[in-house]
């Protein structure tokens, strides 16, 4: 009987399918990742074993490293409550296009007093060259009116949604008084759940937390 | 003249005296650059999931005169944290005759471990560590500990952040000064 001849295949296999998937996915991964915005205010955070995520759409409080005190507020429908209710609450005076010039800014820290001049100013000042708000001073602590207003706005919805959002970050060399002021502010405004924005780190191998959820674990299993 | 015999002796075997150039195949071994590709792809995936930054929950109680909690002398431990990561401890109650015995300092590495014996030995009900921070003390040193307490598992309620004293201040300048921090 004749045997049958198997056609010896070559093992190579041709590589531009692959190389071609694999620069569509590099391609993609870099295009993706959501480039951070170059930091406005520069901020070196603390570090906790926390590992919760942070919200993208909050509302932040940021302390940079010269005591300066800036406020943002992620989401747009929010942010033209809070500055309606400011202007009402805190008697700025300001017109409707001045209210709507003042919601296209990132960053909050003018004191109440300069808030017209600087939307009317030709050439307006970027956040960096911001005097802050307000908050050193105990008797003219101008974060409570924000606060003040957010809670405000916030007033009919349940509680923990606020807090959800209400973030607090501030660079390491910050001295303790000045969140002190900002945690006056919140309990000025019955706020006392709040969040801080971390880095995260990991819990350290031995301590007692660790154990802790070494032994959670196995008695799960 | 000045053309120059490239063929040289072969030439007369082939006959016609063209050259024929060695046919090349175009193909390339793409396998190092698929490796490359994939690396750079791995690199990526990894770098972009790692720098999120976490939220660290915080509650604060209310001031209410009315409702202070008593703590018993033998479970409080109160941590002071003063100027250049200084952090300072004492047990109990301070004294005012026994002051240089009682109020020690410490820093952030060794804190844990005293956090940890003092779990230790009280029992559960009367563990209370009370947190002070000097005014010199950093955003950084306030989350350091907050963070100490949750790594050395101190249930929440056994430890709480209060107004220092104006003693306490004095004592943390005085041994600032005795140390050379400033």
């Amino acid at each position: 009987m004749p045997r049958v001849k198997v056609p010896r295949k070559s093992t190579v296999v041709d590589m531009t399918a692959m190389c071609d998937v694999a620069f569509l996915l590099l391609t993609f991964f870099i295009l993706a990742t959501k480039q951070k915005p170059p930091e406005v205010l520069a901020v070196q955070t603390p570090s906790s074993i926390s590992s919760k995520a942070a919200p993208d759409k909050s509302i932040m409080i940021t302390m940079i490293a010269d005591g300066r005190v800036f406020l943002s507020i992620g989401e747009d429908s929010v942010k033209a409550a809070v500055l309606r209710d400011l202007n009402a609450t805190q008697g700025l005076n300001l017109s409707p296009t001045e209210l709507a010039r003042w919601r296209h800014q990132e960053f909050f820290g003018l004191p109440f007093n300069q808030v017209k001049s600087f939307l009317n100013m030709a050439d307006p000042m970027p956040p960096s060259r911001m005097p802050g708000i307000p908050v050193k001073d105990s008797t003219n602590n101008e974060l409570v009116g924000w606060m003040r207003s957010i809670s405000n706005v916030f007033a009919g919805t349940d509680q923990s949604v606020l807090q959800q959002k209400l973030l607090v970050k501030g660079d390491n060399s910050v001295l303790y008084p000045l969140f002190k002021e900002v945690k006056r502010a919140f309990k000025a405004n019955d706020i006392y759940k709040f969040r801080i924005v971390t880095n995260s780190e990991n819990v350290p191998v031995g301590s007692e937390l660790y154990n802790e959820n070494i032994a959670s674990s196995t008695q799960k299993k | 003249m000045a053309e120059m015999d490239t063929s040289s002796k072969d030439s007369g075997k082939k006959g016609t005296g063209v050259k024929k150039g060695k046919k090349l195949s175009t193909r390339v071994d793409l396998t190092p650059m698929v490796d490359l590709g994939f690396l750079l792809v791995t690199f990526f995936v990894f770098t972009t999931t790692m720098s999120e930054s976490k939220a660290m929950n915080m509650n604060e109680p209310k001031d209410d005169p009315g409702k202070e909690i008593k703590v018993k002398n033998s479970g409080a431990m109160t941590i002071l944290l003063g100027k250049e990561n200084q952090v300072y401890y004492y047990y109990g109650q301070l004294d005012p005759e026994k002051l240089s015995e009682q109020f020690k300092s410490t820093n952030f590495k060794d804190i844990r471990e005293l956090i940890v014996e003092k779990k230790k030995e009280t029992p559960i009900d009367d563990l209370m560590y009370i947190i002070k921070s000097d005014k010199n003390s950093t955003f950084k040193n306030a989350i350091d500990i907050l963070d100490e307490m949750s790594i050395c598992a101190v249930p929440p309620g056994h430890y709480a952040e209060v107004e220092i004293t104006p003693s306490e201040a004095d004592m943390i300048h005085q041994t600032e000064i005795a140390n050379g921090i400033n």
